[in-house]
């Protein structure tokens, strides 16, 4: 019955949505780790978007205004990061704890104060962003099924695998801020800011991470509950850290993690122990990372030699 | 009289610690000479080179560029006044190719994305001009050391430099590369390039430079002619006392064999075998040195004596103890000690302070660790001996490693390794970068572990140094001995010269085994 269901076009369509939220961030996660810094706030910014997503939607009355405000608020998050991290000197991953803990603190308290309800926007009209089908490709067989009618976040999301990877291999900022993550010494020693580098990718990074959170409550649901994101910002470093840090393979690790939690989602129509099922993802991500350890331990034992 | 480019006058800089690195220092330019800076290990040359690329600001002083004032905040702003600095250690990113390296920055552009192919012209057509012999397409990693000082070069030459600052560019070159590098420092200063040139060797002193700059201390002891100054004269200005070159050893005692390698072939990682079936042996109380053009196999030889490569077919016997099953630990248990090439990589944890990586052999011994706590007292104590005994140029034990001058670095080094009562010394390139002062005293301490009763391994791109110590010397070309000495005084070094380069080949050596 399982492997039934994982073959069906319904499990891989679901997988394909699955992945978005996690995709976006894991492509957050490697711009910030590409320019040296981890960015260990994603869950907190996408917690932030998932619920202003919400707010600002229903304020312009347009998905797409609502994504683009969203953007702009990830945006100022990845700056705050910034700022903490390379004015203030902070340590990144406390700066990073900060901002999760604020998000979970705050997205509760301004859910509280502006649609008094405690758990879920129901309440508010958002406006969420549409399901499109692909004219041609719909009607291929199973095909279709996987691939059409997906949320236009869904193919957004996509796309910025290419785009990122464009970015960061083809253009000259993207060149920069390589260099700078690798050797900072060397960079600056041709003249290039090494903070301002940093500055632009962070802000990078909490934009996209931002489109993943804006998915969670305007795309994968229609509205906002508190904590929903449910670790996928940490689950988004891991896949990016097995990914090698590059938008490809951090693609091909995210689509596995989709891929797990679409399978709970399924399991949990049968009788499995709910509380199990729920934990699948996360054991993914520790199985994921024990193995993506090992080889890469042999692999350096391999290196040791080198000349 | 020709007319000074550069001007730096009264020049003082004071590092957030406290240490006064420069004091007072003026430094006068002309236009198209090869200028040398001279002075100890930690007298402030790579700082006041730093200074003047903007990348460390004075206290005090100011710069005159053509007689005109200039404020330098950033090495953005030195690199657009025409000036270039190819840095002790070494500036590049390491998995971006030679060309991504020298256009970093100021890239081409094909609307918004980077040329990669005019980036590769231009690289190309920029080392026609200067006459590199390089391929920009292949990765910075895989380059030797060699070519990495000249990607260094065109770096900073593409971006239009006319003062060029070289801090120790041939600390890591062997004799044939710094021979090639002065052809083209040559060619610059033909061109009408200005240059600076910091080095500890004299002799290269000598044959390539102008005037020459004396710091001590942080500050200047004057700039003279180098025509008009003996080398003795200029090491006595920069230590400030004679320093001795020729060493007493004790007559040759050889005890028991200590080092038996046996039919030793290693593979590099590209399978590519580096080491060609060597046999020696290495007995207490002698120096064997290892001569050689870098590359032809010294690092992979050093790197399976140690332990680091365990991708080798052979024997290796320390002591009568076969080493292929133990790691690098239990190697140093049988009391080998090793200083490695490359101080950066190999030799320090730079973010580490003194203390710490001068004890990170010994934290283990149960003389400075009880059964939960470190014995403070008793390390503090050893540390500050060792700072003392070994001359490194500090403020506390609690300085970074990393801010240290690299002569002091390699200090540290040697001092952690010649301090835990080794048997064997594997010394790779031991007085890289150090000053006249400070080499002739490693020096020194490698000739009295010898007379001691010690086995040394030195293997040294130094011609002088090698010379100097070795009781045996054996040269090594294409991963296999070309010829082996045992009356090294009788050598001379155009025949080393031959052996070196291939052209002359010992198909039996006598010598290198005993029994
Ligand atoms: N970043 C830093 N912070 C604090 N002190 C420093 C720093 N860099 C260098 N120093 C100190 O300043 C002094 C001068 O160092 P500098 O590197 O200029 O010496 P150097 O003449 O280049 O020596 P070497 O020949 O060994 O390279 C040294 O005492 C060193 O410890
Ligand atoms: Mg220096």
């Amino acid at each position: 019955m399982i492997v039934d269901a994982i073959l069906s076009p319904e499990f891989l369509n679901a997988t394909l949505r699955a992945t978005t939220p996690i995709l976006f961030a894991t492509l957050a996660a490697a711009v910030a780790a590409k320019c040296g810094i981890i960015n260990m706030a994603l869950e907190g910014i996408m917690l932030f978007s998932a619920l202003f997503g919400v707010l600002f939607s229903a304020m312009f009355q347009s998905g797409i205004l609502g994504l683009l405000a969203t953007m702009v608020m990830g945006g100022l998050i990845g700056l705050l990061l910034a700022f903490f991290v390379l004015k203030l000197k902070t340590d990144e991953i406390l700066a990073a704890i900060a901002i999760n803990l604020i998000a979970n603190g705050a997205t509760i308290l301004i859910l509280l104060m502006l649609s008094g309800d405690r758990g879920v926007s129901s309440s508010v009209k958002s406006v969420p962003l549409p399901r499109i089908s692909i004219p041609v490709i719909e009607n291929i067989p199973y095909l279709g099924a996987v691939i059409s009618n997906q949320n236009v976040l869904t193919y957004v999301s996509l796309i910025m695998v290419v785009v990122v990877h464009i970015f960061l291999y083809k253009m000259p900022l993207g060149l920069r801020i390589r260099a700078v993550g690798e050797n900072k010494n060397a960079a600056e020693s041709v003249g290039i800011s090494s903070k301002k580098i940093q500055y632009i990718a962070l802000v990078i990074s909490g934009v996209l991470a931002s489109m993943g959170g804006f998915f969670l409550s305007g795309g994968y649901m229609t509205y906002f509950t508190t904590g929903m994101t449910a670790g996928r910002g940490f689950i988004a470093l891991a896949a990016s850290f097995m990914g090698g840090n590059t938008p490809v393979g951090g693609f091909s690790v995210s689509l596995l993690f989709g891929a797990s939690s679409a399978l709970s989602n399924i399991l949990q129509l049968g009788n499995w122990p709910y509380e199990i099922i729920q934990m699948l993802p996360y054991i993914t991500t520790i199985i994921g990372l024990a193995i993506y350890s090992y080889v890469r331990m042999k692999k350096r034992q391999k290196l040791s030699d080198r000349g | 009289m020709s007319h000074n480019v550069l001007e730096m006058k009264n020049i003082m800089k004071i590092y957030p610690n406290g240490i006064v690195a420069v004091e007072d220092v003026t430094l006068e330019l002309q236009k198209g000479e090869i200028h040398a800076l001279l002075g100890e290990n930690g007298a402030g040359k790579s700082t006041l080179m730093k200074v003047l690329f903007g990348l460390e600001s004075p206290e005090q002083g100011q710069i005159f560029l053509n007689g005109e004032e200039i404020q330098l905040k950033s090495p953005l702003e030195a690199i657009k006044k025409g000036i270039g600095m190819v840095h002790q250690h070494f500036m590049l990113v390491s998995s971006l190719t030679v060309a991504e390296n020298i256009v970093l920055g100021i890239e081409p552009k094909k609307s918004i994305f980077v040329d990669m192919n005019k980036a590769i012209d231009i690289s190309k057509e920029l080392a026609k001009k200067y006459n590199f012999d390089i391929d920009v397409t292949q990765r910075v990693e895989e380059l030797p050391v060699g070519i990495k000082q000249k990607v260094e070069i065109l770096k900073a030459l593409y971006r239009g430099a006319d003062i060029l600052i070289l801090d120790e560019p041939t600390a890591v070159l062997t004799p044939q590369e710094t021979e090639e590098l002065f052809v083209q420092l040559k060619k610059l200063k033909e061109l009408g390039h200005t240059l600076i040139f910091i080095s500890h060797k004299l002799d290269e002193i000598k044959s390539i430079c102008d005037r020459a700059t004396i710091m001590k201390s942080g500050k200047s002891k004057g700039t003279y002619k180098v025509s008009e100054i003996s080398t003795n004269e200029m090491s006595k200005l920069m230590v400030g006392r004679d320093v001795v070159m020729t060493f007493d050893k004790k007559p040759l005692s050889l005890k028991e064999t200590a080092l038996k390698v046996r039919n030793l072939i290693v593979e590099g990682t590209t399978g590519v075998v580096r080491v060609d079936d060597l046999s020696f042996d290495v007995k207490q109380g002698e120096i064997f040195g290892i001569a050689g053009v870098e590359g032809n196999g010294q690092g992979h030889l050093v790197e399976a004596l140690t332990g680091l490569t365990k991708k080798y077919c052979g024997d290796i016997l320390i002591f009568d103890q076969n080493i292929s099953n133990k790691n690098i630990n239990e190697i140093r248990k049988l009391k080998v000690s090793h200083i490695p090439e490359d101080r950066m990589t190999l030799g320090c944890a730079a973010n580490m302070n003194i203390m710490d990586n001068l004890l990170s052999n010994q934290y283990q011994s149960s003389e400075y660790s009880g059964r939960f706590m470190l014995k403070l007292k008793k390390i503090e104590e050893r540390v500050n001996k060792l700072i003392k005994e070994y001359l490194i140029k500090c403020k506390s034990y609690k300085q970074n490693v990393g801010m240290l001058s690299g002569g002091n670095i390699q200090k540290v080094v040697v001092a952690r390794e010649f301090s835990t009562e080794p048997k064997i010394i594997i010394a790779n390139q031991p007085t890289r970068g150090i000053d006249v002062g400070a080499a002739s005293f490693i020096r020194q301490r490698i000739i009295e572990f010898r007379d001691a009763g010690c086995a040394i391994v030195l293997i040294s791109a130094d011609l002088n140094e090698v010379f100097e110590l070795s009781d045996r010397l054996a040269v090594m070309y294409k991963g296999k001995f070309s010829g082996v000495f045992t009356d090294v005084k009788k050598l001379t070094e155009e025949e080393l010269g031959k052996y070196m380069l291939g052209i002359k080949k010992d198909e039996v050596l006598e010598g290198i085994i005993y029994e």
